[in-house]
């Protein structure tokens, strides 16, 4: 049974969930991949004001395929997320408690997350035709010159995702794949 | 000597960057159908459904099946007895140029690796050529994600480390990636020729179907024993778990040097897109 996401996600709500959980989002997230994060925290370094509000929100990584006329968006699945991992803990530290991605994350993105409170959730990857369905409304909020990469606002309805890596650390890469080859040997 | 316009290898690039990208081939279609009925791991099950579902969303729709729309690589077999007339390589990003453009594809191409700015367009394409006998040209478009191209690893072994470590080798690689590009993935190996041979055996490999097996006997055997470690390793469907880590393992080999064993890992995605079309 899936867990029924509302955004904004607080680091309270964030906590309470656990590595393997199925979960459907709705409301608002942001789109950011590798260049407009390096803009993100070239902005903090500076100690300039962010184009979107970070505390409390959740990132997906995604650069989207255009829209076709009469779609919200193109086809939009997750990024590989260790690309990311230079600018997370920056976000994770200012209040961001949810990153949408697929792949691995280093040691001091889940350190931040631990220590701040955060959860990263996969979506399917190579999924994008399936997970756009979900999209009700995309809009350019920074970074146009960015075009694929430009930061995106997102209305979704049942975003599905699951957390990978909770705010304790335990990891459904780890778990998942243990758990199938234990029950190999059964 | 028979002529064939560039503006026709245009059209055709054009078309299949469109086509490649919408639309996956049967045989990738076929082994995701066939690892879903092997996979004992419920959670493993539920995922290859969503990716069927969606491949048939895109199919339906003509949307692109993933967002990575990637770079274009394009191999061309242009037969010896065909004058092209015009300027080749231009013709075939001009084709790129209007499919991306025109297919609402991504544009996912800088123009410099260092300075990092898009060139809008999503040229240049990797334009690969050959040559062959005849009067055809052949071409085919495939279109390279950068998720599962990022996970790819090239390795200079010692003859010494013979066939054993070239498996490990293999199998090391696609364990080190584990959930990064999308598995059930499709391993694309290049074992032998130069440094820069075995990485384009390894590209190559990729484009040949899923049920076609390497025409020697040693290689049929040595694709099913690696399809067989990296199923074993568990990782699974989007690395949550499962027996479904790959769809093939593809093998081309080239002789090479008496002091070199040159083996090159070209990992895909399980939206291993390629189309081909003969003028």
């Amino acid at each position: 049974m899936a867990i029924t996401i509302h955004t904004p996600l607080t680091r309270e709500q964030a906590r309470c969930l656990r590595a393997g959980d199925s979960c459907l989002i709705s409301g608002v997230i942001y789109t950011a991949r590798d260049a407009a994060h390096k803009r993100l925290c070239e902005l903090v370094a500076q100690g300039k004001e962010l184009p979107l509000e970070v505390r409390d929100a959740t990132i997906y990584y995604v650069g989207p395929t255009p829209a076709k006329p009469g779609e919200a968006i193109g086809s939009a699945g997750p990024t590989t997320s260790y690309r990311m991992d230079a600018y997370s803990p920056t976000l994770i530290a200012l209040g961001e408690t949810g990153m949408i991605g697929k792949g691995k994350r280093g040691p001091e993105v889940v350190a931040a997350m631990k220590e701040h409170g955060a959860v990263y959730f996969g979506a399917i990857g190579g999924c994008g035709a399936l997970l756009s369905q979900c999209v009700k409304k995309a809009e350019i909020v920074a970074y146009e010159d960015l075009g694929a990469e430009a930061i995106r606002r997102l209305e979704v309805e049942n975003f599905p995702v699951v957390v990978i890596i909770d705010s304790e650390g335990n990891n459904l890469y780890e778990a998942g794949r243990a758990a199938y080859l234990e029950s190999l040997g059964e | 000597m028979r002529e064939i316009a560039a503006q026709q290898i245009t059209d055709t690039v054009r078309r299949l960057c469109v086509q490649a990208n919408c639309h996956l081939p049967r045989d990738v279609r076929e082994r995701i159908a066939a690892s879903h009925a092997g996979e004992p791991w419920p959670q493993a099950r539920e995922i290859l459904e969503r990716i069927m579902e969606n491949y048939d969303i895109a199919d339906r729709g003509d949307k692109p099946v993933c967002q990575d729309t990637g770079m274009a690589c394009v191999f061309l077999k242009v037969g010896q007895e065909v004058h092209i007339t015009g300027d080749v390589a231009e013709a075939v990003h001009e084709g790129v140029r209007q499919g991306y453009s025109q297919g609402y594809l991504r544009k996912s191409v800088v123009g410099d690796p260092l300075n990092r700015v898009n060139t809008g367009d999503n040229t240049p394409a990797m334009i690969y050529y050959d040559l062959a006998p005849g009067d055809q040209v052949e071409i085919t478009v495939a279109p390279k994600g950068f998720g599962s191209e990022n996970m790819s690893q090239i390795r200079m072994l010692r003859p010494s480390d013979g066939v054993e470590g070239v498996k490990d080798f293999v199998v090391k690689v696609v364990e080190e990636a584990g959930a990064n590009p999308c598995p059930p993935i499709v391993v694309g190996v290049g074992i032998g020729g130069t440094f820069d041979k075995a990485a384009y055996l390894a590209k190559k490999a990729l484009m040949r179907p899923l049920d076609q097996r390497h025409p020697q006997p040693f290689y049929q055997d040595l694709e099913a024993e690696l399809l067989e470690r990296i199923n074993a390793l568990g990782i699974g469907p989007q690395g949550f778990g499962g027996r479904t880590t790959a769809l093939a393992v593809n093998i081309e080999t080239c002789p090479t040097h008496i002091a070199g064993l040159p083996v090159a890992v070209n990992i895909n995605c399980h939206v291993t897109r390629h189309q081909t079309e003969v003028l």
